[in-house]
């Protein structure tokens, strides 16, 4: 009680200086699981949003922008929604910010739409999200978004059937209904399909029964972290290699911490994604150069990257509006923004508030006696399939 | 104060235990500190207030009856997700909806403590445990009526009383939350000081004499089992109540763990414990947190390992121990 | 038809096998000493950091990195053992948890702290990976390789315990301190060196585990259930137990998934349940 005393006595006396300045600085609140087992997504987009301000400065249209970082430790909306009430009450933020878990980002949302303030979702990726509150905003990408266009390359090469494997919560869930659908829709067909706990150490019995499906072709989606490496290694392990059958993935498959853990013999994964750090662009090369630089070697993934867009997005919505960020405002700038990314050209949906970008389709190679996704196709300026259906 | 002495009858003894202390109204004057001192930790109080009912309500079982459960989320998530699948489709009135998730709850702590009361030990925790894990399966499977793992959503929580709208700031949380709080706590109070209330004691201290003296062994675990788990659904009711919206996470291994630590932490078998214990968990973890949001388990940690070493029995049991020696000193 | 079943049936053995290197040592702690280690994890992560550090720092091979994850693990346990454990051997078992716990909150963030929070990267020799085929079963190389380490660790113990001089102490230590004492059997050198074996053979299973379900600072916590699970089937201080509760809950989480799909993240837990129920001590419980 009594530190908590000192802190707030301290925070008022903060506050009597802020309220002087409060014009010339602008606050971010960004909620993040920065403890805990998605504590790694955390490190990622925090890099990329230290990187943007290291790159870009702390000063944007002569305001001070400061950040202000609060840990939600894991899925837990009623943490992430205290904390965003008392960013908002205490710390008085005008941007909320980060976000990598879907119920965080809608339990926020209340408090987004409730206290009108604009909030940037870096990465949670369910469709519903950004309907929550008017303010919000979305850089990351929905999965729907990432896999149709799977689906529908996979049908146009010629694969006619598929086992579809998925983790057992929403995303997943997501990822296997919009990948048989539009594969389905180009006559693919759907030889069978597991749902796969997510605390799942062991994929050895999914694999099998991918196996004996005797499918041209499995789909899979599961999350980031230690398991796209193990089902890899199960696959293999299996002979199921892409040599003989086409492995499909959403991104997470071959994300570089599980690249670490495989060899050649996952060569030829075919993957979806909106970014990777070997993609060709003057952009991205500083952006990867600047944040291994930064982060002991690590190569940025999409949540670095979607760190970096989100702020972003802030500094150009600050630029153009010369710093009026209450919600309507900034909303208002946001929509139909477009900007180079290091994925590429991006663009905020005014329809939606939700991203429209560029798909890529990538082969794993190995390049110079490394593994690395290789971009040999794309679908351009897509827009999140759920929401384009909704509101036909 | 009084001590029991052998000559006192148990009458007396049980009213003589069941009259408050003056430390106690300080407490609860206390509790009403943040509205004036901290207006803006408001929303913590309220959460800290829900978990603190939520660590008394185990407390009922493990401090009183003996019984170590490491699945009582069960019941706080059933409370948790009634109350907001009520408010989603369309009854949104709070205090109604806490006494129906609190029914609901308890039916389900009666139905489980059926298989409960004829085991202990490993085999009682483990059996908590399992329960609670199946309960958080079936709620990620059962997506149409969860949410499953991307929360519940849509619920409608009408203003308490037809007036206060839950704000931003936490007033009606926190008022809400603490009155309930205090109100569960009364009761808990004078149950644990009843004839019942001293029979499950007798239970915790020698199983197997108590059906020698006449006590229905299991039919007294039943009783504060379904009790238990009656208070727990409240306090998940008012979670959802108060953040409006449900998750997995109110169902999970993570919040039973963490609610047996903060009872322990706080001095299990002592009503304040849960109490104490959810207060200083929660304030340190916010106050850690904020500083290193990366690192706080660190320290959390090591306050956890400090109480054992310093304090056995919990931070209540280890001040009351200290207090004793200092006045049997002097 | 056959193939099938035995390769399932092979990969549960596989996996039990892995819990059962994890979770052993527990049983033995917790059996023996009565003491509630929630941190035997804790120590199986150390074990698996050990290996990680070796191989891609220093270029060690797999197989070298073993023993000393294994001794890693067990010095560190008895580190903490003289000075935080042995204090509580008579505390309640609600103090031993808080104990521990806090030592599990604590190692979470140091590894973070040391290591990040990204999934460690490590690579088995060639010759253990993919797989061979045995009267048309397909059998991982890798799981192979954990059955034959398991079978021997097995061996080791059991006659360690039943045959040995320290073994017989052991036991003596556990069913009679002061009587034990009275012999003239350091009690707690005993216990010491029991606990460390036991954290040890934690250490071992992390290095080993790696490869099947990868290591990050959280894994402390992650297979904390599994091991309790394990250990509670098996019955309490019972190596034969825990080998048999292991396969158990290996063979039934892997053919559930495989056959039953729909039950998969079920199956374990109704296993455990049914288990107790039926025999609250345990499959190979004594008390």
């Amino acid at each position: 009680m009594r530190g908590s005393h000192i802190l707030s006595a301290g925070a008022a006396l903060l506050l009597a200086t802020a309220t002087a300045q409060a014009a010339d600085t602008i606050k971010i609140g960004l909620i993040m699981p920065y403890s805990g087992i998605f504590a790694d997504t955390s490190t990622q987009m925090d890099g990329g949003v230290k990187l943007y301000l290291q790159q870009h400065g702390d000063t944007v249209a002569g305001k001070k922008i400061e950040i202000i970082r609060r840990d939600a430790g894991g899925v837990a909306p009623d943490v992430a929604k205290r904390l965003a009430q008392e960013l908002v009450v205490r710390d008085k933020v005008d941007i909320l910010a980060g976000f990598v878990l879907t119920p965080n980002a809608m339990a926020a949302s209340d408090v987004s739409a409730q206290a009108s303030k604009p909030l940037v979702i870096m990465n949670a990726a369910t469709s519903i999200i950004t309907t929550k509150s008017p303010y919000s905003v979305r850089v990351s990408m929905t999965l729907p978004q990432v896999v149709t266009p799977l689906g529908e390359w996979a049908a146009k090469q010629g694969i006619k059937n598929v086992f579809t494997m998925v983790s057992d919560y929403g995303p997943g869930i997501d990822a296997e209904q919009a990948f048989q659908k539009a594969f389905k829709a180009a006559n693919g067909e759907v030889l069978g399909s597991v749902r796969m706990p997510v605390n799942n150490p062991d994929f050895s019995p999914y694999v099998q029964k991918a196996k004996d499906s005797n499918a041209q072709s499995v789909f899979v989606f599961i999350p980031a972290g230690t398991q796209p490496a193990a089902i890899m290694k199960a696959f293999v392990d299996r002979g199921m290699t892409p040599d003989k059958v086409k492995i499909l993935a959403s991104g997470e498959l071959t994300d570089d911490s599980a690249l670490k853990n495989l060899d050649n013999s996952a060569v030829g994964v075919i993957t979806a994604y909106h970014y990777d750090h070997s993609h060709k662009s003057a952009l991205n090369e500083t952006f990867v150069k600047d944040y291994r630089a930064a982060n002991k070697g690590e190569n940025p993934n999409l949540l670095a990257v979607g760190g970096y867009d989100g702020m972003h997005l802030i500094y150009e919505v600050i630029k153009k509006t010369g710093g009026k960020v209450d919600g309507a405002s900034f909303i208002a700038a946001a929509k139909g923004m477009s900007w180079e990314s290091p994925r590429g050209t991006i663009a905020i949906d005014p329809e939606t508030r939700d991203i429209i970008q560029t798909m890529y389709i990538r082969r794993l190679e190995s390049v110079n006696g490394k593994l690395q996704n290789v971009e040999f196709d794309k679908a351009e300026r897509v827009k999140d399939p759920v929401k384009a259906a909704m509101s036909k | 104060m009084s001590i029991a002495t052998p000559t006192q009858n148990p009458q007396s003894y049980l009213a003589a235990q069941e009259r408050w202390r003056p430390v106690e109204i300080v407490f609860w004057l206390a509790a009403l500190l943040p509205f004036v001192l901290f207006p803006d930790y408001l929303t913590l109080a309220s959460q800290i207030a829900i978990t603190g009912l939520f660590a008394l309500s185990l407390d009922l079982i493990l401090g009183y009856a003996g019984i170590v459960s490491l699945g009582h989320a069960a019941f706080f998530g059933i409370g948790a997700y009634t109350a907001g699948v009520l408010t989603k489709y369309g009854w949104g009135e709070p205090i109604t909806g806490l006494l129906i998730s609190a029914a609901v709850a308890a039916l389900a702590g009666y139905l489980s403590s059926l298989v409960i009361a004829r085991f202990r030990h490993l085999a009682l925790i483990m059996i908590t445990l399992g329960l609670g894990l199946l309960l958080h399966e079936i709620a990620n499977s059962a997506h149409w009526l969860t949410g499953g793992s991307d929360g519940l959503q849509g619920m409608q929580v009408w203003p308490l009383l037809g007036m206060f709208k839950f704000d931003l700031y936490g007033y009606t949380a926190y008022t809400y939350s603490l009155i309930v709080l205090l109100i569960v706590f009364v009761m808990a109070r004078r149950l644990i000081h009843s004839p019942f209330g001293l029979a499950l004691r007798g239970i915790r201290e020698n199983w197997t004499r108590m059906p020698a003296i006449g006590a229905n062994r299991q039919a007294h675990i039943r009783k504060i089992y379904t009790i238990a788990a009656a208070m727990a659904g409240v306090a998940g009711a008012l979670l959802a109540q108060t953040v409006g919206t449900v998750s997995l996470e109110a169902i999970s291994f993570g919040r039973s763990a963490d609610v047996l630590v903060m009872l322990v932490l706080g001095g299990a078998g002592r009503l304040y414990g849960g109490i104490v214990g959810a207060m200083i968990f929660m304030i340190a973890r916010d106050q850690f947190s904020g500083i290193a949001p990366q690192y706080w388990y660190f320290w959390i940690g090591l306050l956890l390992i400090a109480v054992v070493m310093l304090l056995p029995n919990g931070v209540l049991g280890g001040l009351s121990a200290l207090i004793n020696r200092w006045r049997s000193r002097s | 038809m056959i193939a099938p079943i035995a390769g399932v049936l092979f990969d549960g053995i596989a996996y039990g096998m892995l819990l059962f290197l994890l979770s052993v040592g527990l049983s033995v702690t917790l059996g023996l000493m009565n003491f509630v280690n929630l941190a035997h994890c804790a120590f199986a992560m150390l074990g698996g950091y050990v290996t990680v550090t070796l191989m891609n720092s220093y270029g060690w091979p797999f197989f070298a990195t073993l023993p000393v994850a294994f001794v890693a693990a067990g010095a560190a346990s008895v580190v903490l053992e003289r000075t935080l454990y042995r204090r509580l051997y008579r505390a309640s078992d609600l103090d031993q948890v808080l104990l521990t716990i806090g030592i599990v909150f604590v190692s979470v963030a140091v590894a973070a702290y040391l290591y990040g929070t990204t999934v460690q990267p490590i690579s088995v020799p060639d010759y253990l990976r993919g797989s061979i085929s045995v009267l048309g079963v397909n059998l991982a190389r890798y799981r192979l390789f954990l059955v034959l380490v398991a079978a021997v660790i097995t061996v080791v113990l059991i006659y360690g315990v039943e045959h040995t001089r320290f073994g017989a102490q052991v036991r003596a230590a556990v069913d009679n301190q002061r009587m034990a004492r009275g012999l003239g059997i350091n009690v707690d050198w005993t216990f010491a060196v029991a606990f460390a074996l036991g954290s040890g053979l934690a250490g071992l299973g992390g290095a080993l585990a790696i490869e099947i379900v990868g290591l990050d600072p959280y894994f402390g916590f992650t297979y904390l259930i599994f091991v309790l699970i394990v250990v509670s089937v098996g019955g309490l201080g019972s190596i034969g137990g825990s080998l048999a509760a292991a396969i158990l809950i290996g063979i039934a989480d892997i053919t559930g998934k495989y056959y039953l799909p729909d039950l998969g993240a079920f199956l374990i837990y109704l296993v455990m349940v049914g288990v107790l129920m039926w025999r609250p001590t345990g499959l190979f419980g004594r008390r």
